[in-house]
């Protein structure tokens, strides 16, 4: 078996599975945030209605909440909704609510990784799409919607049909100009939005094994943007030593089988690869940043769980330091504790001199809910993972899916920028 | 199940289109209703017919974001199935799990054989759908055993456990 086969196993209480299998697994930690949480309340609400138990959680110490979309609030239906999620977790006694403006918070995708909330070998599910970021820790971690998560966390257990795995080999280093957020879009326009539909997407090679574990966050990120289950790496030494530095114990490591089978393998070298951008209105309509030279685009916007971890502020501020930015750019760290080491670190000093905005950790502009939605004419050269109609804003309004290193060079020079050309 | 089509010649509509992100916030079904596909179709709700109406699109319907916002709009404003060639898995398991509509995956063929306005009946005990106004008829992909008794029960939360044979699990 491999890694996602052997998680889900265990999980379910076999001695193995194979590809097809239909299994209900237990879960061993679950999210909601302030868009699903709101949705499993109506869920359970209708639920009472039928007569259906609602009054205890399977585990509210294994539950986490995150407020991220829609904060803070900026009109009354998002403010209500905050006030109903603090009910809802008051009720039940969930102990971990990631509450806006009071101690640690910001994006959930962020926040499991951040406080070492999921471990290796364990099943974690959230009621968003993006859930998939955190089996870069080793973990099956999958996206569910809220009729899902409901039943998650009455039952504590929850279907899966086990997926087959692609297998993406990276082999060698990245060279410094080109990121996780490059190799994954290469990836999706290899394959499609549709191109991992239903199966794992696994990431190993040398070039892996040699990838921070923040970058390898950006790849399982993004295999939901072709339609992976999951998005997985097994852990190693620095997945440890991450984990244990946030908080967390690691426990014992899930390994594949030497004959661990695997549908298909691709194989990528890192040395072939360069800054790619997607194009609108697809993830999957990449190009090389080179050959975009041309167009110009009126904002920048670094930010979400893919493209606003402190390595992405990092690869960031290493090229606007010491330049100004020609258009709008909007930074909007994933988490309040990233936020705080880009200060000690002196990265905000940077983006501010540079003549840029800092916003305040949320899922922002990403997902067209506030802080920096586009209007009708802008282009925007974004870090987010989504690059769909109307998905930053108005339906016409379009969005160029870079790394931080194109979005902060493209900000400089107000056109679609490889930062090898930057003069 | 008998509806009349609103055809998208689209691969990949995903949920943003279905319903946009600034919308995430509602959830009273009936007003999330009035926004669906708004990044699509401004004339979606004109469509759709009181008797029911089936929407058919090409692959990788409902891609994107897990918002079960895409199928509850869908669901409220008078869908009662969609049909396409394939389907993105979240989206799939809320329309299954969260008994709002029937997700139907249909061979590229008969896609292109449908019609906007064409009458379909759906018969799901025999994965067949019939075109009413083009006198044919279509092989419809069999849901998987657990998917089938979920939907007749009425949804994941009315499904027991206890009707679930594992060894059905492997028979499609």
């Amino acid at each position: 078996m491999n890694i996602t086969e052997k998680i889900l196993a265990h999980a379910s209480g076999k001695n193995s599975v194979s590809p097809d299998d239909v299994v209900f697994a237990d879960i061993d930690c679950a999210m909601v945030h302030d868009v699903s949480g709101p949705g499993v309340i109506k869920v359970f609400e209708k639920l009472e209605k039928h007569g259906i138990d609602t009054s205890k959680l399977w585990n509210p110490n294994k539950i986490w909440v995150a407020e991220d979309h829609f904060v803070p609030s900026a009109e009354k239906t998002s403010a209500a909704n905050i006030t109903k999620l603090e009910k809802f977790v008051t009720k039940y006694g969930i102990t971990r609510h990631f509450k806006y403006g009071l101690g640690q918070y910001g994006i959930c995708h962020t926040l499991s990784h951040e406080e070492g909330l999921v471990l290796p070998g364990q099943v974690y599910v959230g009621g968003d799409s993006h859930t998939n970021t955190t089996g870069a820790l080793g973990a099956f971690a999958c996206g569910l919607g809220h009729t899902d998560m409901a039943y998650v966390m009455l039952n504590g257990r929850i279907w899966f049909k086990v997926p087959e795995t692609l297998l993406f080999k990276l082999n060698g280093e990245l060279s410094d100009h080109v990121m996780a957020k490059d190799l994954i879009l290469q990836i999706i326009g290899d394959i499609g939005t549709d191109g991992g539909a239903y199966n794992t997407m696994q990431f190993a090679g040398s070039g892996i094994d040699a990838m921070p574990v923040e970058e390898r966050i950006t790849l399982t990120n993004m295999t939901t943007e072709a339609g992976a289950k999951n998005g997985i790496i097994e852990a190693d030494e620095k997945t440890r030593q991450y984990l244990i530095k946030h908080g967390a114990k690691p426990n014992d490591t899930v390994h594949a089988d030497s004959d661990a089978e695997y549908v298909k393998v691709y194989e990528y070298d890192a040395v072939n690869l360069e800054p790619m951008v997607a194009k609108p209105f697809s993830p999957q309509n990449i190009a090389p940043a080179r050959d975009l030279a041309s167009v110009e685009i009126n904002k920048a916007y670094i930010g979400s769980c893919t493209g606003a971890k402190m390595s992405d502020l990092e690869a960031a501020a290493r090229i606007i330091k010491g330049h100004k930015v020609s258009i709008r750019t909007e930074v909007v760290p994933a988490a309040i504790s990233i936020l705080k080491k880009a200060m000690d670190r002196g990265l905000i000093q940077t983006f501010l001199d540079a003549g840029a905005l800092i916003g305040s950790p949320t899922c922002g502009a990403c997902c067209g809910a506030h802080m920096g939605v586009l209007g009708a004419e802008e282009v925007c050269v974004s870090t987010t993972n989504r690059n769909f109609p109307g998905r930053m804003g108005h339906i016409e309004s379009q969005t160029y899916l870079a790394s931080p290193l194109v979005a902060a060079a493209s900000a400089i020079t107000g056109r679609i920028t490889d930062p090898r050309d930057l003069a | 199940m008998i509806g009349t089509v609103i055809k998208y010649d689209k691969d990949n509509i995903d949920t943003d289109v279905i319903i946009p992100g600034m919308y995430l916030k509602i959830h009273d079904y009936a007003e999330l209703a009035t926004h669906a596909m708004e990044g699509l179709d401004s004339d979606f709700h004109s469509k759709i017919k009181s008797g029911g109406s089936i929407i058919v699109a090409g692959k990788n319907f409902g891609c994107g974001s897990s918002r079960e916002h895409a199928p509850i709009a869908l669901s409220h404003s008078g869908i009662h199935a969609v049909l396409a060639v394939s389907f993105a898995r979240i989206f799939y398991r809320n329309c299954v799990d969260g008994a709002f509509l029937l997700p139907i995956e249909i061979k590229s063929i008969d896609f292109a054989s449908i019609s906007d306005r064409d009458v379909l009946k759906i018969d799901i005990e025999n994965n067949v759908v019939k075109n009413v106004t083009k006198n044919s008829e279509y092989k419809t992909r069999p849901f998987a055993p657990l998917i089938a008794k979920i939907i007749k029960a009425g949804g994941l939360f009315k499904f027991n456990l206890k009707d679930w044979d594992e060894n059905d699990a492997n028979s499609v």
